[in-house]
Order: C-alpha cells, then sequence, then structure tokens
C-alpha cells in the first residue's frame, strides 16, 4: 500500500511538477487540478481518464474547468428532444453527451463546472454540494444559496444556479455540478428549446428550470473568484494545500490514452448513435405551386439511424420508383440533415432531367432534412 | 469441482441463505466422480445468478438503460455488462465473473432492483473461481457497514475494453504480460502478444529469433555481437492469427453512391490526357495571392482551372450537355455549373459553382472558399449539391497524376487533375529547365462527344493555363 502511493506521489510530483511535499504524507489525500483547455471534448476526456485511470483510494481529486459555448447533454438522453440543433449549428456551438446521466445542461465561459472524485465507496454527492454552498457563504455571507434534495443548489430559494450529474463505475465513482457565474442566460434558453414536435422517446427529459447567474446577485463575483474559494474550502475540508495544479487535457505523455478518448467523445456514433430508440410522427406542411400540401411523416430511430420510414405523399406526386428508392435510402441511413442532403441529391443524379421533377424532389427533401 | 465450490460457499461468512447457486441436474450425477477422480473434464457450466449491488445513497431501484452484452455472450471479469441510471447518476455495472451470459432479467427502459438478478451466468465449472461476495444490504444505514471482499489468488488487471479485445482475439489474458501500473494489462500488450504469434506487426524481440546451435566450446560473445554474426533463419511457426473478419450494411450515402457509379459504368467512357506547364501560372498566382488575401479569400489554383473550363466550353458546348434517358436528346445546358470534387469523412461529395461563365476568377475563389467551409463542417445544402454540369477532380492534392475519372450522371465529361510537379523540360531554345507540370486526364461519354472534340477542348484549356494572358482577351 505505501510503496503504491510513493509510486503515485513520484509520478504526480514528477509529471505535475508540484515544488511541494509528496501527497502522501499529509493525513487525508487530495489534489486539486483545472484544466487551461476550454475545449469541451477535451475536459470530457480528463474526466474519464481520471475515472479509469486514477487510483482514488489514498487521494480524492477535484477538477475545475469551464468551456465555450456547448450544450452537454446527459448519458441516456435525445439531442433532438433536448435542444434547438439548428440553431446550434448555426452559433457554432458545440454538442457534447457526457457519460454521467442527468439532464441538459449550457456551458459557457460564464458557468465553472466542478467534479468530485472519489471512490465508489466514498460517492457523496450532498457533501460535495454542502462543501460548494459553504464555499459560497464564506465569500460571500448574505447569499442565500442552499441545496435541495434534487441536488439542485438555488439561489433565493427558486433560481436554480447549479445542476448536478454523477457516473459511478466498478471503483470509482464522480460527482460533477455547474455553477452559473455569468452565463448567457439568453443564448441557454433559447439553445435549450427543442422546436421538434411529435417526437416519442424514453430518454431521460430534461427538467426545465428557472435559472440565475450568481452575477446578477452580486456584480463583484467572478468566474476565478467562485473557483478559487471553492478550492479553498476542498483544500480545508481533505487537509491539504490550498494549490491548484493546471493540467493541460492534451498532454499525451501527462495522459496517456487522452487523444483517443476526446477524439471518441466527439464521434457521431457517441454523440448521436448513443440516443435511445424513439419515433417522430409529424406532418411536413409544404407549399407547392398554389396548393399546401400536409405529408405525414413516421419515422422510427434507433442507435440513430432510421430503421423504418414511412412518407404519406399524395398519389403520382413523385414516379413510384423514385419515391421507393428514396424510401429505400433513407431506411438505415443517419437521422443525420448532412448524410441525408449528400444521399438525396446523389440520388437526383439518376432522375430524369425533368425541372418540375426536380423542384418537387428537392422541397420534399428539403422539408425531410429540416426535421433532422 | 462442484462439491468444492458448496464448502468454499459456506466458509464464507457473510453470505445471505437466499444465495442460491443454481446446479443443473448433470452436474449432481458428476459430483460423486469428482470426488474420486478430481479430474477437469466437466461438461456443464455452473448458473451463477449475478445480483444487482448497492449503487449508495440508500437507492433501491435503477433504470436500466443500455446492454453491452446479450445472451449467448461470453464475458469476462471486469467487462462492461450494463448501464443503469438513477436519479441523474449514471451506473456502468461490470461482471463479477467468467463466463457466458444465460439471461438477462430486464429489457431496457425496465426497474431493476438492487439486491434482485440482473443477469445469469454460466460459470466455467473447470476454472473453479473462489465465489465471492458482495453484501447486498438494503438500504444501507452508512458507509462504514459496508465490507466487500476481494477475490482472493490471481486477479489480472485490465480495462474492459482491453479485455474485449483479447476476448475477441481469443487471448488468454494470464498469458499476456502486462506492462501498465499494478501489471495491469494494456492495450499495447494485447498488441504486442499478438505481433509475437502472427510474427508480422512489430519488429520480433531478441528472444523470439531462432539462433542457429553453437558448440559449447566456442567463446560465446556478447548478445548484440551475436545476433550481427549469424543470420535469422525465419521460424515457419503456425500463424495462430485470430482477428475476425466484420460485416457491415451497406447505408445511406453510400448506398447511393452504389447507384450513381452503377449508372455512371452504362455510359461509354473514352478517356484523353495530357500534360500541362503551369510554369507561367504558378507564377501569376504568386502575384495574386497577396491581393485575395487582403480582400480576405484564400486563392488556390482550381479557380483559373475552373474560369479556363468554363471558357473551352463556350467554344465546346456538347461537354456541357446531358442526354436524356433513351438517347433521343441531347439537351446544351446554358449555364456552366462547374463540380468541384471534394474528399469529406464520409466520402466523395461535390458541389458546384454555379454560373462560371459570368463569373471572375475572384468570384470564383469566393464561392470556392464559402462551399470548402460548408463542406468541412457538412454544412452543405442541397442547391449546393444539385444542378451540375461539368466536373473537375483535383486529385493531385492528395497525389497521383494520371487517373481515369468516373463521369457522373447527368453529365458527359470529367477531368481528374495530378499533382503538380516540378519537372525539367526543353524551352524554345533547346536548353533545359525546370517546368511545373501537371496531367490531367479526361473521361467522356463518347455516346455524343468524339475524341476529336475532347482533344481540341483540352487544347484550348490547356492553352489559355500555360499562357494566363491569353485568358484576358476571350473573358467575358
Amino acid at each position: 500500500m505505501v510503496l503504491q502511493s510513493v509510486k503515485n506521489c513520484l509520478w504526480l510530483s514528477c509529471v505535475l511538477r508540484t515544488p511541494k511535499a509528496c501527497f502522501w504524507s499529509t493525513a487525508s489525500g487530495g489534489l486539486i487540478i483545472q484544466s487551461v483547455s476550454n475545449d469541451v471534448y477535451q475536459n470530457l476526456a480528463v474526466e474519464d481518464w481520471i475515472h479509469d485511470h486514477m487510483d482514488l483510494e489514498k487521494q480524492q481529486v477535484l477538477f475545475l474547468w469551464r468551456n465555450s459555448p456547448a450544450v452537454v447533454i446527459g448519458r441516456h438522453q435525445n439531442p433532438w428532444q433536448e435542444c434547438n440543433l439548428r440553431l446550434l449549428r448555426q452559433k457554432n456551438i458545440k454538442l457534447a453527451r457526457r457519460r454521467s446521466g442527468g439532464g441538459t445542461v449550457y456551458h459557457d465561459l460564464g458557468n465553472i463546472n466542478l467534479t468530485f472524485f472519489t471512490t465508489r465507496k466514498k460517492y457523496e454527492r450532498m457533501e460535495n454540494l454542502k462543501l460548494v454552498v459553504k464555499a459560497l457563504k464564506a465569500l460571500r455571507p448574505q447569499l442565500d444559496v442552499h441545496v435541495t434534495d434534487r441536488y439542485d443548489i438555488l439561489l433565493d430559494g427558486q433560481y436554480k444556479i447549479s445542476g448536478t450529474a454523477a457516473k459511478l463505475g466498478r471503483t470509482s465513482a464522480y460527482h460533477h455540478c455547474t455553477l452559473l457565474c455569468n452565463a448567457d442566460k439568453f443564448v441557454l434558453s433559447s439553445v435549450l428549446k427543442s422546436p421538434f414536435k411529435g417526437l416519442k422517446s424514453n430518454a431521460t427529459p430534461s427538467v426545465p428550470a428557472l435559472v440565475k447567474n450568481l452575477f446578477e446577485e452580486d456584480p463583484s463575483l467572478t468566474s476565478e473568484m467562485l473557483l478559487d474559494a471553492i478550492a479553498k474550502e476542498y483544500a480545508v475540508q481533505h487537509h491539504i494545500d490550498h494549490h491548484i495544479t493546471l493540467i493541460n487535457p492534451a498532454d499525451e505523455t501527462l495522459l496517456p490514452g487522452i487523444s483517443d478518448k476526446t477524439k471518441e467523445l466527439q464521434t457521431w456514433e457517441w454523440v448521436y448513435g448513443k440516443t435511445p430508440k424513439f419515433s417522430i410522427s409529424t406532418c411536413l406542411n409544404m407549399v407547392y405551386k398554389d396548393s399546401v400540401l400536409d405529408i405525414k411523416v413516421n419515422m422510427d430511430v434507433k442507435h440513430g439511424r432510421i430503421e423504418v420510414c414511412n412518407i404519406d405523399l399524395p398519389e403520382q406526386w413523385l414516379p413510384l420508383g423514385l419515391y421507393s428508392e428514396l424510401v429505400k435510402s433513407l431506411t438505415g441511413s443517419k437521422f443525420c440533415p448532412n448524410e441525408t442532403t449528400t444521399l438525396v441529391t446523389t440520388l437526383l443524379r439518376l432522375c430524369p432531367q425533368d425541372d418540375e421533377l426536380h423542384s418537387r424532389w428537392s422541397l420534399l427533401c428539403e422539408n425531410i432534412i429540416r426535421l433532422m | 469441482v462442484c462439491i468444492h465450490r458448496v464448502r468454499s460457499c459456506s466458509s464464507i461468512r457473510f453470505i445471505k441463505s437466499k444465495y442460491v447457486c443454481v446446479f443443473d441436474k448433470s452436474a449432481l450425477k458428476f459430483s460423486h466422480q469428482q470426488r474420486l477422480f478430481r479430474t477437469s473434464a466437466v461438461s456443464c457450466g455452473q448458473i451463477v445468478q449475478f445480483k444487482l449491488s448497492d449503487i449508495g445513497e440508500g437507492i433501491t431501484e435503477v433504470t436500466v438503460k443500455e446492454w453491452y452484452i446479450k445472451e449467448g455472450d461470453s464475458v469476462s471479469q471486469f467487462d462492461s455488462i450494463c448501464e443503469v441510471q438513477s436519479d441523474k447518476a449514471s451506473v456502468t455495472i461490470t461482471s463479477r465473473y467468467d463466463g457466458i451470459i444465460r439471461k438477462l432479467h430486464y429489457s431496457i427502459d425496465d426497474i431493476a432492483f438492487v439486491g434482485k438478478p440482473l443477469v445469469d451466468i454460466e460459470i466455467d465449472a473447470s476454472k473453479g473461481v473462489a465465489s465471492e461476495e458482495d453484501v447486498v444490504e438494503t438500504p444501507p444505514m452508512s458507509h462504514e457497514e459496508h465490507t466487500h471482499q476481494e477475490i482472493k489468488g490471481h486477479k489480472t488487471l485490465a480495462t474492459p475494453a482491453v479485455r474485449r479485445l483479447a476476448m475477441e482475439n481469443n487471448i488468454k489474458l494470464s498469458e499476456v504480460v502486462g506492462t501498465g501500473k499494478d501489471n495491469r494489462i494494456l492495450k499495447e500488450d494485447i498488441l504486442n502478444y499478438l505481433a509475437k504469434q502472427t510474427g508480422a506487426i512489430l519488429p520480433p524481440s531478441p528472444k523470439a529469433e531462432i539462433v542457429p546451435p553453437q558448440r559449447r566450446a566456442e567463446a560465446v560473445p556478447a548478445a548484440p555481437k551475436d545476433k550481427a554474426r549469424k543470420i535469422p533463419v525465419p521460424v515457419s511457426r503456425p500463424i495462430a492469427f485470430a482477428g475476425k473478419d466484420k460485416t457491415e450494411p451497406v447505408t445511406g450515402f453510400q448506398k447511393a453512391m452504389v447507384k450513381t457509379m452503377s449508372a455512371a459504368l452504362k455510359i461509354p467512357h473514352f478517356g484523353y490526357s495530357d500534360e500541362i506547364d503551369l510554369t507561367q501560372l504558378v507564377q501569376l498566382r504568386e502575384e495574386l495571392k497577396p491581393l485575395a488575401e487582403m480582400r480576405g479569400v484564400k486563392l488556390s489554383f482550381m479557380p483559373f482551372f475552373i474560369k479556363a473550363a468554363s471558357l473551352g466550353l463556350l467554344q465546346y458546348p456538347v461537354l456541357n450537355a446531358s442526354l436524356d434517358e433513351n438517347c433521343q436528346n441531347v439537351t446544351y445546358k446554358a449555364s456552366h455549373n462547374i463540380g468541384v470534387a471534394m474528399d469529406t469523412e464520409q466520402g466523395l461529395i461535390v458541389p458546384n459553382v454555379k454560373n462560371v461563365q459570368v463569373c471572375s476568377v475572384f468570384d470564383i475563389a469566393v464561392e470556392l472558399n464559402r462551399l470548402q467551409s460548408l463542406g468541412s463542417a457538412g454544412q452543405l445544402g442541397t442547391s449546393d449539391l444539385t444542378g451540375g454540369t461539368f466536373t473537375l477532380s483535383n486529385i493531385g492534392t492528395i497525389g497521383g497524376t494520371y487517373a481515369k475519372p468516373v463521369i457522373l450522371p447527368p453529365e458527359v465529361a470529367i477531368g481528374a487533375l495530378g499533382k503538380i510537379q516540378v519537372l525539367p523540360r526543353f524551352n524554345s531554345k533547346g536548353e533545359v529547365v525546370k517546368a511545373q507540370i501537371m496531367n490531367v486526364s479526361w473521361s467522356a461519354d463518347h455516346r455524343i462527344i468524339d475524341g476529336a472534340t475532347m482533344a481540341r477542348f483540352s487544347n484550348l484549356w490547356k492553352s489559355y493555363l500555360e499562357n494566363p494572358a491569353s485568358m484576358l482577351l476571350d473573358l467575358k
């Protein structure tokens, strides 16, 4: 056991270059690290890495991180249901799926993220949140903040300033939460509103809440101050030095295998493909020439791919061969606008060169793509 | 072995009476023979009910969200079995045993109960893994009351992914040397192990080389020198490559490409290739690049190639035409919508620049920039990808010289541009000079285009590019 700690300490001290004495000499182990990156995928990868590789028996870890604008959905959620994907793409806001459960959150640099790593046995969310509240109160005693039994932190009894999620593995666990300091509430509310109608799914739904920034309550507060206050309280409770170690999530020598983890979090298969099975049942209202067509569309989507596809077109509106070609090609294809666009434009090459036909095809396909 | 298991069960203090080891009937029949012979050959496995262990925080039920295995799969200890969710916490349940999954007790979205069986695993009885413990107490009072017994004996440390890799390749983890922390087996260790089997991927370690027998009387020099003197004899070891073929369905965009390419090959193609001296164009571009940058646009060679093609199409409009399905009518398209083949993550897409006949080289550059950034972001629209009449494929950016491009219906011609190389050529004075040479390979629909037309178009296009100033005369 001692040998293990020495090994840990040596690894840490030479790789993290902390001038302080080895951690094993303190009574209760703890380590506070902060990411230098604002990339949501890199930071989520660091969480994965610590969860998979670090021995948390002797030493618990607090990880502090902030992201440039991103929407983060829970492990078992449906992005189509949780946010406005078109708006995300337009505004270049990233979409990430984390490995912990819970609901959807919006991150930007005005939001701070805290991850508490412990062994599975020492997993205790309430304690962590109480630590955060204690730190906030130490910083600004007049703040009315408390923890609810849903593991939220409320300001003035009604505004949510923090949401929580957790991941448990075989031997280790982590609990992470957000903290709204000075986030863009306008963007937050617009991206977290999904325009999707007619979606049926068993994915975990988010519970919308009224939010407020701590900055609104006290304009003298900054993200840095909050991070520092929380680190200080953690240091006190774990009997360690109030020292934050900076880490670079792109450093493969410090965190071997991290770039693979980062890449995996960005794959379509993870972000969209892990969506639990869902079905959509909607009506496309298409204006064609002087009439309005109501086209019923039903699709079943599993692993992000269209399993079953039904488009109720008026008879002869498209040649039968072309229609069946469309349905056949969509079946098994990703429920993704880019994939569908390239698919339908490629299929168009096989159509007879008829302007009328082309415009009907384009109209129908563009409406279908808009669903995604 | 079965009797041994019963004994070990009773010796562990914390097992509750309702912990059931389900023996199938044949196991009982063998039990007497086991006592006498104590040999391995046991045909049955023992089915163990793996219960959902305590999650913590007083949680008694969870929702099953995803299964990582199905009935009939074999699992190793620590492999991930499923993902369950409870109140914002996502929990990965890992297997406690090596064995085969025989029954899943829940479906996706079912509520699972702590302390109740989650899966039935058939344990390979010949392995004789000591069964262990995990106390299941619901609801727990505090953490101190939990006691977990670790497995005594040999435990191989490896992450679930590494275990899966080993399983897929039929490798026993006990035979792999772990080089990670605490002798943990890493992915590299599995790959090294595999490489030793095939002798192919990595250079063999000194131990693996067969050294011809040496007489003891000879002085034995140090090992490295030894290797240098001896000729390593390749050993014909039976290659135990255990990789598996992977079959995937052809879906989505790929399916559409299959159809298009099959239709394309029905077109009788003929090819025509030539060499273009771009020395003057290279110089011109160097001069114009900073001007374009000042206007915020990246200027490559493509805008020049595209504009020159359009000028050529004005003289030879049949190359910008389309043949109908029955080959009854040829439609000469008025717009020159020149497609530019782009390589993206999904594969080949061909957005086109509309109406090149009325665009300047700079306009084309602007449009190309727009299409390229949309293309890499995966956000090209249907109008960008439809309506093309002629295509250029700059495969040279990846490499290659000559190519045999396939015409994209409903077009009738396509050009593939190779890479620009610096090669020696003779100038008009008969001296050898450095020239920037690029090859072009055209393909055309021989039903309505003949070789002479293609050749003349190519010569015209070539002359515009070899002497860019001549483009000025014909620019509209």
